[in-house]
C-alpha cells in the first residue's frame, strides 16, 4: 500500500525529528513538548503495525501521565540556560561512549540474527493473527500465564519504588492543623452545641466557660 | 486504468471519511451550543430567574449571537508570552474535545471507526485534556494563569486514576474494549445498577476531569480571576469553552455507553423499540449533561486537599475494592463473559 509507506516515513521523520528537537531546543518547556510529539508519533507506528493496544497505553501512560508530571517539573524548575550549555563539551565525551556501546549493540543483535523478525515461530508464538484474535487479548494471555511471576515482580518493583519514593519526601509537620473528617463527622450535635438561656441585661452570661 | 484505480481507491474513501466526520462534528458543535444555552436556562430556573429570553424565539439564538460577539472582538496576545503555544493551546483544547466522536457508537451501527480499543481510545483522549490548560497557563506568562493549569494538572491526573479503574470494571463486566460490544453487553441489564458505585464514582470523576464545579479550582474566578483562561480573549477564549463543552458531551456520552445501555432501550418492548436508538442515545445523553449542570447549580466549590483527598485517599482504594470485588465475584459465580 503507498498511502501505509507514506504514512510510515511521515511519522518516522516526524519522530526521529522530534527526538533531535528534544536535545536541541534551547527551552527545557519546549524539549518536553517535542518529546510529547515523538511519542505521539510513535504510537502512530504501533497503529501501522497493528499493535493498537500498545499505542493506546503509550499515549495513556507517557503522554497522559508521565509526560504531564515531566511537564509540571520542569515548568516549575528555574534553570540557568547559559549554566547548562557550559558543561555540554565537558560531558560530550562520556555521551558520546554511552551512545557509541548502544549503537553498537544494536548492530550486532541485527548483525548476528539474535532477533530474527523473519522467522516464523516467533511470529506465531507472540503475536497471533490479528484476525483470529485481538492483541490485547493475546497480550494478556501471554502477559498471565507465561510470564505471570516477571509480570508481577515488575509491578512490585514499581510498587516499591513509589512507596519509597512517597517514605523518604513525605514529612509530617506538628505545627500544621489537619481537617480530621473522621472527628468532624463523629461529632455529636447534643454534646457540641449548648443551648443557654440569655437574660437581657445580664453581660457576659453568653460567654462559654 | 491504474488511474481510476486511484481515483476509487483513494481519493473516494478520502471523500466519505471527510463527509462522515463533517456528518459527526456538525451535530456535535450544534449541540454544544444548545447545552451552553440550555444550562443557562436551567440555572436560571433553578435560582428563579428568566435566563436568556431576547435573542430569538426563548432566546434560542443567544449562542449565535454569542459566538459572534466573540468572533468580532480582538484576540489580544500578551508581551512575554509564547506566541505559537498560547495560540496552540485553544486549539489542542478543541481537538481533543472534538477526535473523542470518531469511536462513541451511537447505533449499532452508527460509529465512525469501530475499533476493538475504543476504551482506551477514550481514555486516552481525555487523559490528554490536561495539556491544552497547562500549556495555555505557561504560555500566558501569567501567574494567576500558571497556577490555575498547576492545579488542573494535578487535579486530572489524580482523577484519572479512579477512571481508569471504573474503566477496568467495565471492561471486566462487558468482557471487551469495544465500545459496541461494550453496550451490547448491556442487553439484560445496564451496568449502573450492577456497577452502582462505579457509576457514582464515574461521575464524579467526570466533573473533576472536565474541571467543573465543584471541582473548577482551574479556573475558581474568586481567587485565581479564571485561572488558565486568564489572558485569553475573544475566538482563543471561545475555543476554551467550546472545548470544554465538547469535552461534557463527550464524557456523557461516554458514560451513556459504559453505564447506561448507549443506544439500548429502557425495555425490550413495544413502544420502546419503535423509537430508533440514536433518538435513546441523545435522550440519555441530555439526561446525563442535565445531571452536570444540576450539581453545577448547587454545589460550592471543593477546598484544594480535599480535592486531593477525596481523589487519593477515597476513591482510589475504593475503586480499587471495587475491581477486586467485581473480578472475584464474577470468577467465583462464574460470571465471566466468553
Amino acid at each position: 500500500m503507498i498511502i501505509e509507506t507514506i504514512v510510515f516515513y511521515v511519522l518516522a521523520v516526524v519522530t526521529i525529528a522530534a527526538g533531535v528537537m528534544v536535545i536541541a531546543s534551547r527551552n527545557p518547556v519546549q524539549s518536553v513538548l517535542f518529546l510529547i510529539l515523538a511519542f505521539f508519533n510513535s504510537a502512530g507506528l504501533f497503529v501501522l503495525l497493528g499493535a493498537e493496544f500498545l499505542a493506546m497505553i503509550l499515549i495513556i501512560v507517557y503522554v497522559g501521565a508521565v509526560a504531564v508530571l515531566f511537564l509540571f517539573v520542569v515548568m516549575m524548575l528555574d534553570i540557568n540556560f547559559s549554566e547548562l550549555r557550559a558543561g555540554f563539551l565537558q560531558y560530550l565525551p562520556i555521551g558520546a561512549i554511552v551512545g557509541i556501546i548502544l549503537l553498537a549493540e544494536l548492530i550486532l543483535v541485527f548483525v548476528t540474527g539474535a532477533i530474527d523478525i523473519h522467522v516464523p515461530d516467533v511470529l506465531a508464538v507472540a503475536t497471533p493473527a490479528p484476525e483470529e484474535v485481538s492483541n490485547t487479548r493475546a497480550l494478556g494471555n501471554i502477559l498471565y500465564t507465561r510470564y505471570a511471576y516477571l509480570f508481577q515482580g515488575a509491578g512490585f518493583i514499581l510498587l516499591v519504588a513509589m512507596v519509597g519514593a512517597i517514605v523518604l519526601t513525605h514529612r509530617r509537620r506538628v505545627e500544621v492543623r489537619r481537617q480530621k473528617i473522621a472527628d468532624q463527622v463523629a461529632r455529636d450535635p447534643k454534646a457540641a452545641v449548648v443551648l443557654k438561656d440569655v437574660k437581657s441585661g445580664e453581660e457576659g452570661s453568653w460567654k462559654s466557660d | 486504468m491504474a488511474e481510476s484505480n486511484f481515483w476509487v481507491d483513494y481519493i473516494l474513501p478520502l471523500l466519505l471519511i471527510v463527509g462522515y466526520i463533517a456528518a459527526i462534528i456538525v451535530p456535535v458543535l450544534l449541540v454544544v451550543a444548545l447545552v451552553t444555552y440550555g444550562e443557562r436556562k436551567i440555572w436560571a430556573a433553578m435560582q428563579f430567574r428568566k435566563g436568556p429570553n431576547v435573542v430569538g424565539p426563548f432566546g434560542l439564538f443567544q449562542p449565535l449571537a454569542d459566538g459572534l460577539k466573540l468572533l468580532m472582538k480582538e484576540t489580544i496576545i500578551p508581551t512575554g508570552a509564547n506566541r505559537v503555544l498560547f495560540i496552540m493551546a485553544p486549539m489542542i483544547m478543541f481537538a481533543l474535545g472534538l477526535i473523542g466522536w470518531a469511536v462513541i457508537p451511537f447505533d449499532a451501527h452508527l460509529v465512525l471507526a469501530d475499533i476493538n480499543v475504543g476504551i482506551l481510545y477514550l481514555f486516552a483522549v481525555s487523559s490528554l485534556g490536561v495539556y491544552g490548560i497547562i500549556i495555555a497557563g505557561w504560555a500566558s506568562n501569567s501567574k494567576y494563569g500558571f497556577l490555575g493549569a498547576l492545579r488542573s494538572a494535578a487535579q486530572m491526573v489524580s482523577y484519572e486514576v479512579s477512571i481508569g479503574f471504573v474503566l477496568v470494571t467495565v471492561m471486566l463486566a462487558a468482557g471487551s474494549l469495544n465500545l459496541r460490544d461494550i453496550v451490547e453487553a448491556q442487553k439484560g441489564l445496564w451496568f449502573f445498577i450492577p456497577l452502582a458505585p462505579m457509576f457514582v464514582i464515574y461521575i464524579i470523576s467526570a466533573l473533576a476531569e472536565t474541571n467543573r464545579t465543584p471541582f473548577d479550582l482551574p479556573e475558581a474566578e474568586g481567587e485565581l480571576v479564571a485561572g488558565y483562561q486568564v489572558e485569553y480573549s475573544a475566538m482563543t477564549w471561545a475555543l476554551f469553552m467550546l472545548g470544554e463543552y465538547a469535552n461534557i458531551v463527550l464524557l456523557s456520552g461516554l458514560c451513556v455507553v459504559l453505564f447506561l445501555g448507549g443506544w439500548l432501550p429502557p425495555f425490550h418492548v413495544e413502544p420502546f423499540i419503535w423509537i430508533p436508538g440514536f433518538i435513546w442515545f441523545i435522550v440519555k445523553t441530555a439526561l446525563v449533561i442535565f445531571i452536570f449542570t444540576w450539581v453545577r447549580a448547587t454545589m460550592p466549590r471543593y477546598r484544594y486537599d480535599q480535592l486531593m483527598r477525596l481523589g487519593w485517599k477515597v476513591f482510589l482504594p475504593a475503586s480499587l475494592a471495587w475491581v477486586v470485588i467485581t473480578a472475584g465475584a464474577m470468577h467465583l459465580f462464574g460470571w465471566m463473559p466468553q
